[in-house]
């Protein structure tokens, strides 16, 4: 359904999108994460047809963007970053615009009646756009977006500026849609793309620098093997017994929680699960485990990791070692 | 293209821009109708015609400062250049919209050529030659004022540019006249709005003034949209 072949954007001297390759099938959501400035506005933008690339093809629905942009643009529902409302409109004039706009076909009532019930601006539907609050702004823009059931929705930060009932309820909206559309959204919320999405795309400084199953980078990334733990006990014993686990890298962290508990951040080699033995061994001692809690890493650790990694920067897969050579998926940082 | 012709078009009377633009335009005609016709006795409208020249210097920059400016600021033109629509679609709309509340205000003519006709007959062809100059020049200043718009995300440095620019337009033939080299004299004389402009409300309907004007417009529609063009690909 989207194609994106090595695309490249400059601005200026400013590389924003580096050489940039993916495919979204038909029905799958595709999760861009990355940091703020990465290139993912930017590569929305072009997908959209909004901005042009310097280098590269962006193919919606097997249509070139830039080659015939009016028959692409039929098949885009796009909703940037921030949603491009008229202000001075009332909901109803905006959506019977956009509705005019995008030329389409189907009935005009019952389409927008129904659109504004499912991104729930039913209520707010003779209010002038100016006096909503940022949320409704926003479902305004997504139903914008969904005007004419256009095949692709390419949405980027969704959920930004939002309340967490409001997050909570675009995202399911957003599973909703991807149903029947095909959805690229991006966003610097790890938790959010996966649970939306089937797919993950992360881009760095204008580089993919991993793209695989939201599942396999979710275990890649949420690394089982660093733990966050609260032990009652003394301090220096309770750290020595832990760095004597077997497959145990580094014990660090430590500070009282509460009077006589401390907290530990703990690392072990991957693959290597160390709660049982530190159970028994902490129970053998007496020491109750208050808290266990395998840590998350923040996106910047992510970074870092897939920066950093040889396995992420050199074209090998992301998947784990045993799919690789099943796996379709490379690292286009590593194509060039 | 319709669709954008309906939306700018509605949006000038829902904030006072149209409403300023009309008003402002019926004072001065009527202003001047007063002064060039009921008070000395004749109905020859011609002169208000020919007032109105410099008005609209005044006037269409106010009109057109916000078309495509505004719409870059509020981000809005997302919504629009991601759209299935041409940019000369978006363009045209734009323009004609500009352009349709500039005729309403031109229609106040129509009223005081009625009026006048009460008291004497009118050359009436010579009237409508006049109204025809005036649209032409009108929709040839818009275009230009549109084209600035499309430079800038500024109302404010829209307006002031596409001012200087209209100012030049007007002051052309006294910069044609200090120029002492008859033949690049000769050649700014060609462009000089004032002349051509002159001729319409003088009651000389020729049609390569017509042509000029039109023509006017279709270069700088064609550089607005290569503006916008260009944005995408800085």
């Amino acid at each position: 359904m989207i194609e994106v072949k090595n695309l490249t954007k400059r601005f200026g001297d400013k590389l924003a999108v580096n050489n940039v390759s993916f495919e979204v099938s038909e029905g799958e959501v595709l999760g861009f994460l990355g940091p703020n400035g990465a290139g993912k506005s930017t590569t929305m933008n072009i997908l959209a047809g909004y901005l042009s690339s310097n280098e590269g093809q962006a193919l919606i629905n097997g249509i070139d963007i830039l080659d015939d942009p009016i028959a692409a643009k039929k098949n885009i529902g796009y909703l940037p970053e921030h949603p491009p409302l008229y202000l001075d409109m009332t909901v109803k004039a905006y959506l019977d615009f956009i509705y005019d706009l995008k030329r389409v076909k189907l009935p005009r009532k019952s389409h927008i009646a129904e659109i504004c019930e499912v991104v729930k601006i039913t209520d707010v539907y003779n209010r002038i756009i100016k006096n909503l609050s940022k949320g409704y702004r926003q479902r305004v823009g997504l139903a914008q977006a969904i005007i004419g059931n256009p095949k692709v929705l390419i949405l980027d930060e969704p959920t930004v500026g939002l309340d967490p009932k409001q997050i909570i309820e675009i995202r399911s909206l957003i599973k909703r849609l991807g149903e029947n559309h095909t959805v690229i959204l991006s966003s610097h919320i790890l938790p959010e793309v996966q649970a939306v999405c089937d797919k993950i795309i992360v881009i760095n400084k204008g580089n993919v620098v991993a793209d695989d199953t939201s599942d396999n980078l979710a275990h890649n990334l949420s690394s089982d093997h660093r733990l966050s733990v609260r032990i009652e006990g003394p301090e220096k014993e309770v750290t020595k017994l832990l760095s004597t686990i077997p497959g145990m890298v580094d014990v660090k962290g430590t500070r009282m929680v509460e009077k006589g508990i401390y907290e530990y951040v703990l690392e072990a080699h991957e693959g290597v699960d160390i709660r049982r033995e530190m159970f028994k061994r902490l129970s053998s001692r007496n020491w109750p485990i208050m808290a266990l809690k395998s840590s998350e890493l923040t996106l910047e650790e992510i970074f870092l990791k897939l920066t950093m990694d040889d396995v992420y920067s050199h074209g090998v897969t992301v998947a784990n070692k045993d799919t690789e050579s099943n796996d379709k998926e490379t690292i286009s940082g590593g194509e060039k | 293209m319709t669709a954008v012709l309906r939306r700018e078009f509605t949006s000038y009377f829902s904030s006072p821009i149209g409403y300023v633009f009309l008003a402002v335009f019926f004072a001065f005609s009527g202003f001047f109708l007063y002064i060039t016709t009921l008070q000395t006795g004749t109905v020859n409208i011609t002169s208000v015609f020919s007032q109105m020249f410099t008005i609209l210097i005044f006037l269409i920059p106010i009109l057109t400062m916000r078309l495509l400016s505004e719409d870059k600021k509020q981000k809005t033109d997302q919504v629009l250049l991601t759209a299935p629509l041409s940019l000369t679609g978006l363009v045209v709309g734009k323009f004609l919209a500009a352009f349709f509340i500039f005729a309403l205000g031109v229609s106040v003519m129509l009223l005081y050529a009625v009026v006048l006709s009460a008291f004497a007959t009118i050359e009436w062809t010579v009237f409508f030659g006049n109204i025809i100059g005036l649209l032409l020049l009108g929709g040839a200043l818009i275009s230009v004022g549109l084209f600035v718009s499309g430079l800038t995300e500024n109302q404010v440095v829209a307006a002031v540019g596409s001012f200087a620019i209209m100012m030049l337009l007007m002051l052309i033939d006294m910069i044609a006249g200090a120029i002492p080299i008859k033949f690049i004299s000769d050649l700014i004389y060609k462009i000089s709005f004032f002349d051509k402009y002159n001729e319409f409300t003088v009651g000389i309907f020729n049609f390569a003034n017509i042509l000029f004007f039109l023509s006017f417009m279709v270069v700088f529609l064609f550089l607005t949209i290569r503006a916008l063009e260009k944005r995408r690909w800085s």
